[in-house]
């Protein structure tokens, strides 16, 4: 089951990092104001702040999803700023993986094809391994058994548990998570909490997690607070602060 | 492309109701298509095969005649005032050499001298205008299959025998058997025994034709050893006119293909076919356009999918090949299932029809139907399939 990821010096780097909108008009705003952080591998690493800050913004522009104004952003040492569409999706089918606060599963495809999804859009029709590899994931996510359920047969919480096996399957150098466990009851959150926990400790990848719960935020290695566009706090927490 | 054909087939079997709705509504296309074409050109071939069954594709006979007028001379000015000649009966100049020669024009199917003229036919008090036909029944059955049309007795013309229609036989009272006394204007006169009775199904040439032995006309004519036209037939019925304005040129007789003899059915034909084609074009655009509104439909109800799919790596050009298919798979899964209730309409008309003529698929309209409309169920989803790839994905996963 354990398989880390290569390490690379960083696994994420934000450089000077801006964000505007509506560029070159009079209502341009700017929303990141020239961000710096490191992420490395095993980091475990929660982003928080108020409504508005810009911490989907941020993360939109660290999954590739998006590309800032100004400054540079680093995936495993790649400068991102100025790769082509298909550079950037390639980047992200290798590197990344996301899990959403509301799961984002395709209807269409069960759990397993689900799990695969990334790995077939990369390559096409799954081998006997990969299949074999998506089933070990649903089994320590605890859905085994689960694999042919459509995403509508399953709870809130299976579905969250699936999108953590489908964002590991290309076992990502960086993990990013937005608000996974802000649909779920507290159990259940804490139950996806402690998996992404384990995944981050036996793959090595980063993990970035962007939350509203204090409470869950604690118990990561690391806490960036995000006011207003710009980080306030970068708080390392002790093991025996993450214990509790 | 594996993974966009899954993803195709599986957004398009999740969409069931959708999807179903939009092949019937290509199936009912294709099979209105396949059904109009099919009828049009099976009675377009109907009117052709009667109009050809009683006549030749090409009629050769002499120029008509005109006045000559001696030239002037420089300076001086005449003025005419002539009556166009009265046409006589003519035998084509050297008939039997134009004939080897027409025999040997490469789309020449078959040549057949025949002299034609009128005459009287008489019975008793009863006396009927007719058209004496001498024929080499031989040749001739290869331009119009008399035997094919014969009702009574056999078709055999030959010294003293005669063939003739069954309206004229109904109007003199004759049977097989029986004799007729053929006049001409000019004191010519002939006693035949009538051997068959054909009806080729024309009022005027059932009541009109009367069938001799070639010798046997010639001498009721006055034309000994002449032919006044050469009918011949050709490979390819729809390149007759071609074929006769080449032997007009060639022998400077008048050639005259069977669809200027019948000008008002070409053109009647042609209006079929444009109709035909009209209806054809304008139903496989709506066609076109119900899968584009569909496909349209659809990008719109996958927009988070296709965020979701772009996030987990999915190339542009991955997310326009999946609709592109979806276009391709809706066409060609439509159009097969269209061709087969185009195929059993078909069956329905030919076995509860009117009855009055058979019609059947042409054996390309089937692969030429659906290949047309998988590729218009392609540049159908070409506008939707555009619009997907180019999708924020950001802005695609937060749709609601």
């Amino acid at each position: 089951m354990s398989n880390p990821v290569s390490l690379h010096e960083s696994v994420l780097r934000l450089q000077d990092l801006r964000k505007c909108y509506n560029v070159g008009l009079p209502t341009e705003v700017e929303v990141l104001h020239g961000l710096n952080m490191t992420l490395h591998a095993h980091d475990f690493c929660a982003l928080v702040g108020p409504s508005g800050s810009g911490k989907s913004t941020l993360l939109n522009l660290i999954g590739l999803l998006d590309q800032p104004t100004d400054g540079e952003l680093f995936i495993t040492d790649i400068a991102t700023r100025h790769l082509q569409d298909e550079e950037r999706t390639a980047l992200r089918r290798e590197n990344i993986g996301f899990v959403f606060q509301f799961h984002h599963l395709i209807e269409a495809f069960n759990a397993q094809e689900n799990v695969l999804m990334p790995m077939m859009v990369k390559s096409g029709k799954p081998t006997v391994e990969l299949q074999q590899w998506a089933a070990e994931l649903l089994d320590a996510v605890g859905l085994k058994g689960f694999e042919g359920k459509k995403p509508s047969q399953l709870s809130g919480g299976q579905q969250q548990r699936v999108a953590i096996a489908r964002a590991l399957v290309t076992r990502p150098a960086l993990l990013l998570a937005d608000e996974p466990t802000g649909n779920l009851d507290t159990q259940t959150a804490a139950h996806i909490f402690e998996l992404l926990r384990k995944f981050n400790q036996d793959f090595g990848c980063a993990v970035l997690i962007v939350t509203h719960d204090a409470r869950l935020s604690q118990t990561c290695d690391r806490t960036v607070t995000l006011v207003d566009g710009h980080f306030t706090e970068d708080i390392r927490h002790s093991k025996a602060d993450t214990s509790n | 492309m594996w993974i966009e054909l899954t993803i195709a087939l599986k957004f398009l079997r999740q969409g069931f109701a959708q999807t179903l709705l939009i092949l019937v509504g290509i199936g009912v296309g294709v099979a209105v298509i396949v059904f109009i074409v099919t009828l049009v050109s099976g009675l377009q071939e109907n009117i052709v095969s009667r109009t050809l069954g009683t006549q030749a594709h090409i009629k050769v006979e002499p120029q008509q005649e005109v006045n000559l007028v001696a030239p002037t001379a420089d300076g001086e000015v005449r003025l005419v005032r002539q009556d166009e000649r009265a046409q006589r009966l003519r035998s084509i100049n050297n008939w039997q050499q134009v004939l080897q020669s027409l025999e040997n024009v490469p789309t020449v199917t078959a040549a057949s001298p025949v002299v034609s003229g009128p005459a009287f036919a008489r019975r008793g008090q009863a006396l009927k205008s007719i058209l004496v036909i001498g024929i080499d029944p031989e040749r001739y059955e290869k331009i119009i299959s008399i035997s094919d049309n014969i009702i009574a007795g056999e078709f055999k013309v030959s010294a003293g025998n005669t063939v003739i229609g069954s309206a004229l036989a109904n109007d003199l009272g004759v049977r097989i058997g029986g004799k007729l006394r053929l006049e001409t204007g000019d004191n010519q006169a002939a006693v035949l025994t009538i051997t068959g009775i054909f009806e080729l199904g024309v009022r005027e040439l059932d009541s009109r034709y009367v069938y001799l032995d070639l010798k046997q006309a010639q001498a009721l004519l006055g034309l000994f050893g002449g032919a006044t036209v050469i009918d011949l037939t050709v490979n390819d019925i729809f390149a007759a006119s071609v074929v006769a304005d080449r032997i007009d040129r060639l022998t400077a007789l008048k050639a005259e293909s069977w669809m200027q003899t019948n000008s008002e059915l070409m053109n009647a034909l042609k209006s079929q076919s444009l109709s035909s084609n009209l209806i054809s074009f304008f139903v496989a655009l709506s066609v076109a356009l119900g899968i584009a509104s569909v496909l349209a439909i659809s990008v719109t109800q996958r927009t988070r999918e296709i965020g979701i799919l772009r996030a987990m790596g999915a190339r542009r050009a991955q997310m326009l090949r999946v609709f592109l298919i979806q276009g391709a798979l809706l066409g060609l899964s439509g159009s097969f299932a269209g061709a087969g209730v185009g195929w059993v309409m078909v069956w329905v008309f030919n076995e509860y029809g009117p009855g009055l003529f058979d019609i059947h698929p042409s054996v390309t309209i089937v692969p030429v139907a659906v290949t047309v409309a998988t590729i218009a169920g392609v540049l159908a989803a070409i506008a939707p399939a555009w619009r997907a790839s180019r999708l924020d994905p950001v802005a695609a996963i937060r749709y609601v």
